[in-house]
C-alpha cells in the first residue's frame, strides 16, 4: 500500500514538449511509471519519447485514461494549466513548476473547492510510491520501498531524509513533497491523514521550514489523531527574520513562523525533532526503536 | 520587492485612493521647490528609505515654514538612518518626500495581506494606528478585525463597512473609508501584493481619509506582468551582491559570517547554514541556485560567492533532482577557471548524474575536498576555515 500513487497510476505530463519535462520524462519512464501521454498545445498527434502529445488534457484523459498529471508548464502559464487538469477530472494533479504569481494561486485554489481532484504544489518535487510510481524530479535511486512515509515543503531535504534512511535500511512507503509556496493544494495534514490511514505506513518523518504555521497546526492534528510516530524537522533555524528564504513560503516576519516556535509546538505534540539535518534518519530510527518498529521497517 | 513611501502613494492616487498631496525631492533646492509648490502652511519633510520607524530616527521632520524645510532637508538627505528594521549599520537617506501637512483627527491602521490558513486575501484593521501591528496583535488582539476575501467576489462594501464599524471610524467620514479601503483591495490584488500596509490611516479635520504612510510589498513571482512596479526598484536599497544574484535568478542573501555556500533547494539551502552554525562556522550567505540553472548561472553563482571579500572558505551541497549534478559541476569547474580559488573548497555531490559530476570534478585537478555527507562537509569547511 502506499498514498496518492502506486503502480495503477496513469498520468500525463502537461508541458511534455519542454526541455526539462522531457529530461524527466524519460526518468520517469525509466523508472516504471506510467506515462500515458503528455499536453503541448498545438503539439496534438506528435509523439515525444514514445508518448503521445495531445492538444488538450482533456483529449489526453479521453483517450488514455489517465487518472493523474503533473505539470512542467512555465510560471505565468502554470496556474491555467492546473485549472484544466481539475476541469478534466483528474483525480491527483501535481505541479512541479515554481515561481507562480501568489495571487494566481488564490484562484486556483478557490477554483477547486468542491472538486475531486488532490491537488501537490506547486514548487514540489512530487509524490513518489518506491519501486511502484515515481512522478515529479526526485532522484528515483535513492528510494526504496518501504513503510515510513515522508512529507515535506522542501525538495532537496527529502532527498535528504530519504537518503539517509534508505542507506540505514529503512525503505519509504511513499513520500511526498508539499511545496515550498505559500499557497499551496496538499497541506500537512492532508498527507499525514493519508498517512495514519494507510496500513504499510508505520512512521511519519515529516519536515518543515520557517514561515507561516502550517507546522504547529499539523502537529495540533497529530496529537489529536495520529496513531502513528512522527518525526520533524525544521529548517532555518538560523534565518534573519524579515528576508525571504528562496521559497515563497520561507519567510519570518511579524515575530511569526520562527523555527524555534515550531520545534517548541511540535515537541509539545509528542514529534521528537532531528537536532540537524544530518540526523533525520537516526531521529526517526531511534523513534521506530522506542516504539517497536525497528523490525517492522527495516527493509534491507 | 519593496518600493519607497511616495512610490507607494502614487500607485494608491492612481486607483482614487487618497493620499495627501506630496512630492519627491533628491536634493534640498527640490526640497524648497517641492514646499513651495505645495504652498501649504505646514508641510512634513519625510526620509524616503526601505525601512520602517524612521520617524522615531529623526527621519520625519514637521516645518512650519520654507527655511525650515530647508533646515531639516539639509539635515535629513545624507544622513545614515538606524532603525529597527535597517540593522546596526543603518541606510543612508537618498531622498525625500516632501508632503502637506494635514490637520489629523485620529489614527487607524489598515492592512492587506495574504492569510495562508484559509489561502484567500485579508483585510485588517485597526483603531490603534500609527504603532507595530504585531504590538497590537499581542497585546490587544481584540482590536484587530478582519475580513477574508473571496477572489471571486473581492471585497465586498459591507465587509469595508464592517471594517470601518468596528474599528469606529465617525458616521460622516464613514463612506470614504470604505471608498479607501475598495480602493486599496483593488492596488493589492491588480498590482500582485504581498503587503500592503498603511499605518497611520488618518481621519482629517476637513472630514477626509488619508494614507499618511504606504507600505508595499510585491510577490517578486508575479513582476513579469507588472512592468511599472519593476520600475520602481531603487538598487541603493539593495545589497550589490543580491542585484548581481538577481541578474541570473540565483536567490542569493549576504549573511556575516565567513563560508559561502552554494547549494541547490531553498530549504537544503536554509539547512546548510544551520549545519554549519551547528558546527560552530558562520555562513557568508544563503545561496539556493534553483533547479533550472545552467552550468552558466553556476558559474555567476560561484562568482558572486568569491567577490564577498569575507569569504574563507566555500561548501558546495547538491543533491541533485530536477538540477544535476554535471551542471553544478562544470559550473565550479568554469568559474575557478575565470577567476582563479585561493580558499578551500569542500564540494558534496549527491542525486541526479551523481558520478558524471564527480568525474568532471576530479578531472577538473582542482583542489577540492570532497565531502560524503552534509555532515562530513559541514564539518570539513569549519574546520578548514578555523
Amino acid at each position: 500500500m502506499s498514498v496518492f500513487v502506486n503502480k495503477d497510476t496513469k498520468v500525463i505530463v502537461q508541458g511534455i514538449t519542454g526541455s526539462t519535462a522531457l529530461f524527466h520524462t524519460k526518468q520517469m519512464l525509466e523508472y516504471g511509471t506510467k506515462i500515458v501521454g503528455g499536453v503541448t498545445p498545438k503539439k496534438g498527434g506528435t509523439e515525444v519519447e514514445g508518448v503521445p502529445v495531445f492538444n488538450t488534457v482533456k483529449d489526453a484523459v479521453d483517450e488514455t485514461g489517465a487518472n493523474a498529471s503533473v505539470i512542467y508548464v512555465p510560471a505565468p502559464f502554470a496556474a491555467d494549466a492546473i485549472l484544466e487538469a481539475v476541469d478534466a477530472e483528474l483525480d491527483l494533479v501535481i505541479c512541479i513548476t515554481e515561481h507562480i504569481p501568489v495571487m494566481d494561486m488564490v484562484k486556483v485554489k478557490r477554483y477547486m473547492e468542491g472538486k475531486k481532484t488532490r491537488l501537490v504544489g506547486p514548487n514540489c518535487p512530487g509524490v513518489i510510491t518506491p519501486e511502484e510510481c515515481k512522478i515529479g524530479i526526485m532522484p528515483g535511486y535513492i528510494h526504496k520501498k518501504g513503510h515510513v512515509g515522508v512529507v515535506s515543503r522542501s525538495g532537496t531535504l527529502t532527498y535528504e531524509a530519504v537518503h539517509q534512511l534508505s542507506e540505514q535500511g529503512f525503505g519509504q512507503s511513499t513520500a511526498v513533497g508539499i511545496g515550498g509556496d505559500p499557497v499551496n493544494g496538499t497541506d500537512f495534514i492532508d498527507v499525514l491523514k493519508a498517512f495514519n490511514d494507510d496500513p504499510d505506513t508505520h512512521a511519519v518523518m515529516m519536515i518543515g521550514e520557517i514561515g507561516g504555521t502550517a507546522e504547529e497546526e499539523a502537529a495540533e492534528w497529530v496529537k489529536a489523531n495520529m496513531t502513528k510516530p512522527v518525526v520533524g524537522f525544521i529548517g532555518g533555524a538560523t534565518a534573519p527574520p524579515g528576508k525571504r528564504m528562496g521559497h515563497a513560503g520561507a519567510i519570518i516576519s511579524g515575530g511569526k513562523g520562527t523555527a524555534d516556535e515550531k520545534i517548541k509546538v511540535m515537541n509539545s505534540c509528542g514529534i521528537e525533532i532531528a537536532e540537524t539535518p544530518a540526523v533525520m534518519g537516526d531521529t526517526l530510527i531511534n523513534v521506530l526503536k522506542d516504539n517497536g518498529l525497528y523490525d517492522k521497517c527495516k527493509t534491507h | 520587492m519593496n518600493i519607497h513611501e511616495y512610490q507607494g502613494k502614487e500607485i494608491l492616487r492612481n486607483f482614487g485612493v487618497a493620499v495627501p498631496n506630496g512630492r519627491v525631492a533628491y536634493t534640498v533646492d527640490e526640497a524648497v521647490e517641492a514646499a513651495q509648490a505645495l504652498g501649504t502652511d505646514v508641510t512634513v519633510v519625510k526620509a524616503q528609505i526601505h525601512a520602517g520607524g524612521r520617524g522615531k530616527a529623526g527621519g520625519v521632520k514637521v516645518a512650519k515654514k520654507l527655511d525650515e524645510v530647508r533646515t531639516y532637508a539639509e539635515e535629513i538627505l545624507g544622513k545614515t538612518l538606524v532603525t529597527h528594521q535597517t540593522g546596526p549599520e543603518g541606510k543612508e537617506v537618498k531622498r525625500l518626500l516632501i508632503e502637506e501637512g494635514c490637520d489629523i483627527q485620529k489614527e487607524y491602521y489598515v492592512g492587506v495581506v495574504l492569510d495562508r490558513a484559509t489561502s484567500k486575501v485579508v483585510m485588517m484593521a485597526s483603531e490603534e494606528g500609527g504603532t507595530e501591528i504585531e504590538e497590537v496583535a499581542e497585546k490587544t488582539p481584540e482590536k484587530i478585525f478582519k475580513e477574508v476575501i473571496d477572489p471571486v467576489v473581492g471585497l465586498s462594501p459591507y465587509q469595508a463597512r464592517r471594517l470601518a464599524f468596528n474599528i469606529n471610524i465617525p458616521q460622516e467620514t464613514l463612506s470614504k473609508a470604505v471608498k479607501f479601503m475598495m480602493g486599496l483591495y483593488e492596488v493589492f490584488v491588480k498590482k500582485d501584493c504581498s503587503i500592503a500596509e498603511i499605518n497611520p490611516l488618518v481621519t482629517t479635520g476637513e472630514g477626509d481619509v488619508l494614507a499618511l504612510d504606504a507600505k508595499f510589498n510585491f510577490d517578486d513571482n508575479a513582476l513579469f506582468r507588472q512592468k511599472d512596479i519593476v520600475n520602481y526598484r531603487d538598487l541603493d536599497e539593495e545589497d550589490p551582491k543580491e542585484i548581481e544574484a538577481s541578474k541570473y535568478d540565483l536567490s542569493y542573501i549576504s549573511l556575516d559570517g565567513n563560508i559561502g555556500c552554494m547549494v541547490n533547494g531553498a530549504g537544503l539551502a536554509m539547512s546548510t547554514m544551520d549545519i554549519i552554525k551547528h558546527y560552530g562556522g558562520d555562513p557568508a550567505n544563503f545561496l539556493d541556485v534553483g533547479g533550472g540553472a545552467t552550468a552558466e548561472k553556476v558559474t555567476e553563482a560561484f562568482k558572486i560567492i568569491l567577490s564577498d571579500s569575507n569569504v574563507k572558505g566555500i561548501f558546495v551541497n547538491i543533491f541533485g533532482g530536477i538540477m544535476k549534478c554535471d551542471v553544478i559541476a562544470e559550473g565550479v569547474v568554469e568559474a575557478t577557471k575565470q577567476v582563479g580559488l585561493s580558499i578551500p573548497l569542500v564540494v558534496r555531490l549527491e542525486g541526479t548524474n551523481v558520478d558524471l559530476g564527480k568525474k568532471i570534478l576530479s578531472e577538473s585537478g582542482l583542489n577540492i575536498t570532497a565531502a560524503e555527507s552534509m555532515a562530513d562537509g559541514a564539518e570539513k569547511i569549519v574546520s578548514l576555515v578555523k
